[in-house]
């Protein structure tokens, strides 16, 4: 199962680099859905062996990362009737070529780390940091408040990649906390979208800083 | 001896069969019964008759281009191995540099031509392919680095029957983004679909086709022929990658790379079926997507 951990690491990769270049907000939601999905798969992969509660974390996390979070956030966006991020601070392309300089910036810094030597083989660490760094990148650039959303569940990605280090150690009550968190607050900021949505007819993040406090 | 030889005659006569079967793959998608699949044949024979029409303008620059262009994409062809065979030019050190820039070399004389004829259409042409190939050409030697890292050689050769005898966990990611890197640089260079559409009748969108509409007869038949060779020559680089294939006898090695060359073709007619071509603007996204894909496998490979 190890052999399969390095592709599934790189589709992960390559997930981010699609992310990070489609204006299309429903195509981005999928994607990071689908890496969800990925990194959902990857407690087995790194286990090697089927038991139960790598399982129940597997089918959770791809239940909740893969279906439910981007069921939400499309329906959110079906309410919302937008379509696409149109202006992002850093374009699209730029964005692009920032992510890869991350990643080759990630694979050189991992292998600074003082790790265990289990953990120098595969690519889970620059995975993590080259991840989280696209995920930034989608958080801070876009304007409309899905975008950024999708940019947090991307950081959460790159943040459980990490996670996959300690999957010996880490108790499964840790685990499931983690996704019910990423789940709630998923669920808020949707109900805050269609408010902000409500609020200014339009869900660009900019127009918040025109609210004041009454006096 | 006898390879070099069916190299030759492959490289000289199976191209324009390439173009057949893309128009074919097209008519099937589109419930066409289409051309018949040795129709760019006979489209070269007729305009191998015709006369040609000089514009007054126009000066030896004009008239040399087509056969410059035909020169070094043939020369092109010769430097690079088909299959597992060696190729009719020696194979040396370095000659992946002169193998990319006999493509500069046509380019240039294509490009300096569509200026000469002094007509504002093909200049806009001219500035868009030059545009488009500033980005392919990195994709195309990232694409290089990666192959000369695994292989260790500089020679197209080495380079391109190595990559997949180095360990499967190290080569497959890389190899699988160069392979995609070089179909786009495939696509964009041989101005197909989502780059160019080869069929456009609108010299406002066009980008090659634009390039070449002063020239008549047997030239143009010329340029046509040369554009199939070249899709001929950057198909055999990207089946290195995507398709190697060796077995224990060269009759069964030349049948299979004619049925990879045919498959090549018809992918591409497939893409051209499914795909709308891209907005001129949104042109260099895909091929700094296919520049980022190379670097990114020479990035795993530097680890």
């Amino acid at each position: 199962m190890q052999v399969l951990l390095d592709p599934a690491l790189i589709l992960v990769l390559l997930l981010n680099l699609f992310a990070l270049g489609n204006s299309r907000i429903t195509s981005v939601i999928r994607i990071v859905g689908f890496q969800g999905a990925v990194l959902g798969l990857m407690p087995l992969i790194v286990h090697g062996h089927l038991g139960a509660m790598p399982f129940l974390v597997a089918a959770a996390t791809v239940c909740l990362k893969g279906i439910v979070i981007p069921w939400m956030l499309l329906r959110a966006m079906r309410e919302a009737q937008i379509r696409r991020e149109m202006e992002p601070l850093i374009g699209f392309v730029p964005s692009m070529v920032l992510a890869t300089l991350g990643t080759g910036l990630a694979l050189a810094f991992a292998r600074q780390l003082p790790l265990a030597p289990a953990h120098l083989g595969p690519l889970l660490v620059p995975a993590s940091l080259s991840t989280v760094f696209s995920g930034f990148i989608l958080l801070t650039t876009r304007f409309k408040a899905i975008s950024q959303v999708v940019g947090y569940l991307m950081l959460e990605n790159g943040i459980f990649i990490f996670g996959m280090l300690l999957v010996e150690a880490m108790p499964l009550l840790v685990e499931l906390g983690v996704l019910l968190d990423l789940f709630v607050g998923v669920f808020v900021i949707t109900i805050i979208v269609n408010q902000i949505q409500a609020a200014f007819s339009s869900m660009d993040t900019r127009k918040l800083s025109s609210i004041k406090e009454q006096t | 001896m006898i390879h070099s030889a069916i190299h030759l005659v492959l490289l000289l006569v199976f191209p324009p069969f390439m173009l057949g079967v893309i128009n074919k793959t097209k008519a099937f998608f589109g419930g066409r019964v289409g051309p018949p699949l040795l129709q760019p044949y006979r489209d070269l024979a007729r305009l191998m008759r015709k006369g040609l029409v000089f514009s007054t303008t126009t000066t030896w620059v004009f008239r040399a281009a087509p056969l410059v262009t035909l020169a070094t994409v043939i020369l092109a062809g010769l430097l690079i191995p088909l299959g597992p065979f060696s190729s009719p030019v020696r194979s040396f050190e370095g000659d992946l540099i002169l193998f990319t820039y006999l493509f500069g070399l046509a380019r240039f004389f294509t490009t300096a031509a569509a200026l000469d004829t002094g007509s504002a259409f093909e200049g806009m042409g001219a500035a868009r392919e030059v545009t488009f190939a500033c980005l392919s050409e990195p994709a195309l030697f990232f694409g290089f680095l990666v192959l000369i890292k695994l292989s260790g050689s500089f020679a197209l050769a080495t380079m391109l029957h190595g990559p997949w005898q180095a360990p499967w966990t190290t080569a497959a990611a890389p190899l699988v983004l160069v392979g995609v890197g070089f179909f786009v640089i495939l696509l964009a260079e041989n101005c197909r679909i989502p780059v160019d559409d080869p069929n456009t009748h609108l010299e406002l969108t066009m980008i090659h086709e634009v390039m070449v509409l002063d020239h008549s007869g047997p030239l143009f038949g010329v340029i046509l022929y040369a554009a199939s060779i070249k899709l001929f020559v950057l198909g055999s680089l990207f089946l290195h990658i995507a398709l190697p294939f060796k077995s224990c006898h060269p009759a069964v090695d030349w049948l299979v790379i004619l049925g990879e060359m045919t498959g090549l073709a018809v992918a591409v007619g497939s893409v051209e079926s499914v795909m709308a071509r891209l907005q001129m603007r949104h042109v260099p996204t895909l091929l700094i997507g296919a520049v980022l894909f190379c670097a990114f496998g020479f990035f795993l490979l530097l680890r």
